[in-house]
């Protein structure tokens, strides 16, 4: 008996432990989680606070539909509109280039432009393109609680070919300058990070301390990669810490705490990397500063690693250490006063809008030449001998901004410049009525030593339908912001010691494109009457009914028919009269009253009753008939 | 009759030199203007420059072209793409120290010039025709008495000449001025025979901007019928009193002499001819349309974006017509209702005109010409230049127009205060749309007015005639 079910068991305990060993095995291309924070003080007085959340999924197929980390919205989205690569990004406040740094990679992949910005790379042959994006920012719109599906009709997205950065045919860009970033956006944001924000780095994100900040940008950035797919979630602020002026030009001194709220009590447990990362930029002497104290500032806590790089030096914390009795809170005190300036874009861009009134006007992107650019002059002799910056400027126009693109001036050193000797590519998609928005792609090739550059372009003001405005039309509609970016220009960290398996670090060393985005540009449009839709449509009408009439009347009028009726009227009755009158005298038997002398009161009182008896006769049986047709149906 | 003949010529060579002498000085002034082009901006005005009309457009859809795009690309454009390789590239060419697109206005002075001869020449055709009609039915006893017939044709030119609105259009830089020349030409070879002229003025003209189509009809009775005359039963009455053995060069008096019937002859062989030329042109616009948009989209892109932009009415930007605000505030649900019933009322108005008015196609012609540009989708004043200046070819017979001063002073009003009221709303911002539509409205209503006075007075003429004619009563007794 015992002996039975022993081999009854041995099969069943094979099968077993060979299944487990299907499950071990497959836990080598495991989901990961890492979580990590970038504070960085910038010369403005402001700290810097750079939120960065990694989550990482084996290919779909190996989990089934499960996963254990990664957002199972998310992986939804990818299978369901086989989206490549898509970035999304909620901003408030505009990036401050001068101050916050303008080429470094923090900077060039974390100042995104105010309001939505979405653009997505699908996976599905080319004619479904459009279809997929649709569907995505309808499903994005559901999920970020915010009003993405207003980018999904043909009047507000774009697909750039080669000035967004990325070439490729199934490339989306859209963004809505207008629309107001806040908390509700936020929470389903940190809905998508397995520990929310209860544990961990993501315990710092205070909702009144974050939206304080001058500048908030949270960022969702998907992308396929050979071993599954990479969410990366990114949020960006920049606050003022509360100090008093001491009348010293001190920086001013902060910790966690005080930037914050709240501390961190420990990492998300489900976090493979849990790091907080402290940038400092142009310290006086790098080679000093692996101390924990020295004489230009103070850490209160000891850095676990230091990197140097060219121009900064990185503390690296580990939080795995902090608990609830002993919570993790950097701070840092300023001891003498310090000043450093960022490093820069080549060019800074900006953009304004020339002219007065609301037929027309034109729209100028100026771009000018930075310290940063002394530097280039001076070393980068490449290009045969000539040293030049290239620059791409990409733009979307809405409809009703109708831009004429042969009125494109380019002014270097303002000196207008005939277009051939610094535009080496143009690509216009001009923007049809109601249809399609209008896009603009440069490529500029400048001399490194240009002052500056302006371009400019003129514009019609679009009248809209009365139902196109938005509530509030005298607002002025918002055109989004032009992207400026130096193909030639990459920014990345370069450190001295080689360390990338840290994910926010890896990611830096990564060469990234430097592009700046432009202001938003508001552009108030003439309204119409919004009360006056009836009163329009009736005076028009009117109008029209007059020309109408008063033109049939001239043409059938003939007054010498008409001369000639009257006089015989006068003198004559009706036909039918006279014959009744006639046939009434017979029958009385009177002569016949001759027709030019006067009936008789009597014969005209008949004849007068017969006739009305006639027409409510005829008006009865008319009435009799319709109604018993109308009644029949 | 020699001597008569010797005064005539005397007369007539004085005259001619007036003409000149103004019709040049006309010339100057619109050089003047045009080298202050630039402080004067008014080819941005939405009075002269419509959609279909604007320099700026067209600059865009010949740069487009260049860019190897579509001129219709986008919703620039919307004209036609033999003016884009005739105007597209005399709007890149700069002379230093001169305004931009100085070329440009020079083809259109060019074009007023033209015009305004060929009106002339339709004037004096018709000042012959009313000259000897007038004779015929015994209004004038000697040709001395002509020296009461006014020369229309010159009035007519130069009226279109000096006519503030064709001054404000040329210079303005806008492309009514080679559309209005199209139309003339139609008329012009209508009024003088030539046959493949009028096909050709015709084609073009409805090729430029789809309206001169319903000239069609006034073009083939002036070809069937000929010329303008008073009824045909005037002729028959007088004859049947007196034959007459008066010579006759307008056809329509001669085959009235010539046939005892009732029916005036129509020429059906030159009807034919005229359609067999209409054809012939029409497939040549055709043919080189094709051609010059080979690459992009070819024909249908450019009906779509030419008659298909003027019948939807897409532009709402604000212009002198009333269908641009009517089409911004109409709700979507009637739209297209709406769109059908101020189309249809240009053709609704063509049967009554042409029946009651087929004796006088060239008054038909220039009341179709005031109707649709009353009823056009993008009207500007270039538009209201022409009819009015046709309306100078009948000032013999519309002398006894009513309210001519009133809408004198009405034309005045509205062409000063629309600049004021576009002003103040898209400028200034004080006032509102409103301000701008009531001008536009107001601007309807006189053209209405104009229109029909005009007409009535035409019919009282008629009326006029048959009463003031000798002969009249006699037929009766």
């Amino acid at each position: 008996m015992a002996r039975t079910v022993l081999t009854w068991w041995i099969p069943l305990l094979i099968l077993q432990s060979f299944l487990l060993a299907i499950a071990f095995g497959s836990n080598e291309v495991e989901e990961e989680f890492s979580e990590s924070l970038l504070l960085k003080p910038l010369p403005d007085r402001k700290v810097l606070a750079h939120f960065h959340f990694e989550n990482r999924a084996p290919p779909s197929n190996s989990h089934g539909r499960h996963h254990h980390l990664f957002p199972k919205a998310i992986s939804q989205l990818v299978q369901k509109f086989r989206v490549k690569e898509m970035e999304l990004s909620f901003t408030q406040g505009p990036w401050n280039h001068e101050h916050w740094g303008g080429s470094d990679t923090l900077s060039s992949m974390n100042a995104k432009p105010v309001g939505v910005e979405l653009w997505a790379v699908f996976d599905v042959p080319r004619s479904e393109v459009d279809t997929s994006w649709k569907n995505l920012t309808h499903a994005l719109s559901g999920l970020f609680c915010a009003s993405i599906n207003f980018l999904e009709s043909s009047t507000s997205y774009a697909a750039p070919t080669w000035g967004f950065g990325r070439s490729s045919d199934k490339l989306r860009y859209g963004s809505l300058p207008r629309e107001a970033v806040c908390t509700e956006n936020l929470t389903p944001w940190l809905k998508l990070l397995p520990c929310r924000d209860k544990d961990g780095i993501s315990a710092l994100m205070n909702r009144p301390s974050v939206y304080r900040g001058f500048y908030h940008s949270q960022r969702l950035h998907l992308s396929m990669i050979d071993s599954g797919m990479l969410l990366e979630q990114s949020l960006t602020v920049v606050l003022q810490p509360d100090t008093v002026y001491d009348g010293k030009d001190l920086q001013p001194s902060w910790s966690l705490s005080s930037l914050f709220g709240r501390k961190v009590v420990g990492k998300c447990v489900l976090a493979k990397s849990s790091n907080v990362y402290l940038q400092m930029e142009g310290l006086a002497h790098p080679e000093a500063h692996t101390l924990l104290k020295n004489e230009e500032f103070e850490l209160s806590i000891k850095p676990d690693r230091t990197l140097r790089e060219t121009s900064s030096v990185l503390f690296i914390f580990d939080i795995d250490k902090s608990s609830d009795s002993e919570p993790f809170d950097l701070s840092l005190t300023w001891k003498l006063p310090s000043k450093w300036s960022c490093q820069q874009a080549p060019l800074h861009a900006s953009r304004f809008l020339m002219g007065s009134g609301n037929e027309r006007g034109a729209i100028a992107i100026l771009l000018k030449a930075t310290e940063s650019q002394d530097k280039l002059s001076g070393k980068d002799i490449t290009n045969g001998g000539r040293c030049r910056i290239k620059a791409n400027v990409f733009q979307i126009f809405p409809w009703y901004v109708k831009v004429y693109y042969h009125t494109l001036q380019i002014f270097v050193d303002q000196q207008q410049n005939t277009s051939s000797e610094v535009l080496k590519k143009i690509n216009v998609s001009p923007s049809a009525d109601k249809m399609s928005s209008g896009m603009m792609e440069m490529m500029l090739e400048l001399p490194c030593e240009v002052k500056s550059v302006a371009i400019s372009i003129e514009y019609d003001k679009g009248f809209l339908h009365i139902d196109e405005y938005p509530p509030d039309a005298n607002q002025g509609f918002d055109i989004p912001s032009a992207l400026i970016s130096f193909p030639d220009h990459h920014a990345s960290l370069d450190f001295k010691e080689e360390l990338s398996t840290l994910p926010l670090l890896s990611k830096f060393k990564d060469k990234s494109l430097v592009r700046s985005y432009t202001e938003v540009l508001l552009v108030p449009l003439t309204t119409p009457d919004f009360s006056m839709p009836y009163n329009v449509i009736t005076i028009t009408c009117t109008v029209f009914a007059l020309y109408f009439g008063s033109l049939l009347n001239a043409l059938r009028r003939r007054i010498g028919e008409e001369e000639r009726f009257l006089k015989s009227k006068g003198k004559k009755t009706g036909g039918l009269k006279q014959l009744l009158s006639r046939f009434t005298a017979k029958i009385r038997g009177r002569p016949v009253e001759s027709p030019s002398s006067e009936p008789t009161a009597a014969a005209q009182s008949s004849v007068l009753s017969s006739k009305l008896l006639f027409k409510i006769i005829l008006v009865a049986g008319v009435a009799a008939a319709w109604q018993y047709f109308s009644t029949d149906k | 009759m020699t001597k008569d003949d010797g005064e005539m010529v005397e007369e007539q060579k004085k005259k001619p030199c007036r003409f000149w002498i103004w019709a040049l000085s006309s010339v100057l002034f619109r050089l003047i203007l045009i080298s202050y082009a630039g402080n004067l901006n008014l080819s941005s005005r939405p009075e002269v420059s419509t959609p279909l009309t604007s320099i700026r457009r067209l600059a865009e859809g010949y740069w487009l072209k260049q860019a190897s795009m579509s001129p219709y690309a986008g919703s620039m454009y919307h004209g036609s793409p033999l003016l884009l390789s005739l105007l597209g590239p005399l709007t890149v060419q700069r002379i230093k120290g001169q305004p931009s697109h100085l070329f440009c206005s020079l083809v259109f002075v060019i074009a007023d010039i033209l015009s305004a001869i060929l009106l002339r020449g339709i004037g004096k055709k018709l000042q012959m025709a009313y000259g000897l009609n007038a004779r015929l039915l015994g209004r004038l006893k000697s040709p001395r008495d002509k020296a009461g017939i006014l020369p229309c044709g010159d009035i007519a030119a130069l009226v279109y000449l000096w006519n503030p609105f064709t001054i404000v259009c040329s210079v303005g830089l806008s492309t009514s001025p080679i559309e209005n020349l199209a139309v003339i030409l139609a008329l012009n070879g209508a009024v003088t025979r030539r046959v493949p002229l009028a096909a050709f003025g015709l084609v073009m003209a409805t090729h430029l901007s789809l309206y001169p189509a319903i000239l069609t009809i006034p073009v083939i009775f002036l070809l069937g019928y000929g010329l303008d005359a008073p009824p045909l039963k005037l002729f028959l009455q007088t004859r049947n009193v007196e034959s007459g053995n008066r010579s006759s060069t307008s056809s329509a008096s001669k085959q009235a002499k010539s046939k005892p019937t009732a029916q005036l002859p129509f020429l059906w062989k030159t009807v034919v001819h005229f359609v067999f030329w209409a054809l012939v042109w029409s497939l040549c616009v055709m043919v080189l349309c094709r051609l010059s948009l080979s690459k992009h989209g070819g024909l249908e892109e450019m009906f779509k974006r030419t008659y298909g932009f003027i019948l939807s009415i897409e532009d709402l930007s604000p212009n002198i017509g009333v269908f641009w605000y009517f089409f911004a505030e109409v709700f979507d649900f009637f739209r297209n209702f709406f769109l059908i019933v101020f189309h249809v009322n240009i053709l609704f108005m063509l049967l009554p005109l042409a029946i009651r008015l087929k004796h006088r196609p060239c008054f038909l012609a220039f009341i179709y010409l005031a109707i649709s540009s009353l009823l056009k989708s993008y009207p500007s004043v270039g538009d209201s230049a022409l009819y009015l200046s046709l309306w100078a070819l009948f000032v013999n017979e519309l002398a006894d127009m009513k309210f001519s001063f009133f809408l004198f002073c009405g034309y005045l009003g509205v062409s000063l205060l629309s600049p004021v009221m576009h002003n103040l709303w898209i400028w200034r911002g004080t006032g509102n749309a409103n301000f701008y539509f009531g001008n536009a409205i107001g601007y309807a209503c006189f053209q209405i007015v104009f229109v029909v006075e005009s007409v009535s007075a035409m019919l009282n003429h008629d009326r006029a005639l048959k009463k003031c004619n000798p002969n009249h009563q006699k037929v009766k007794n």
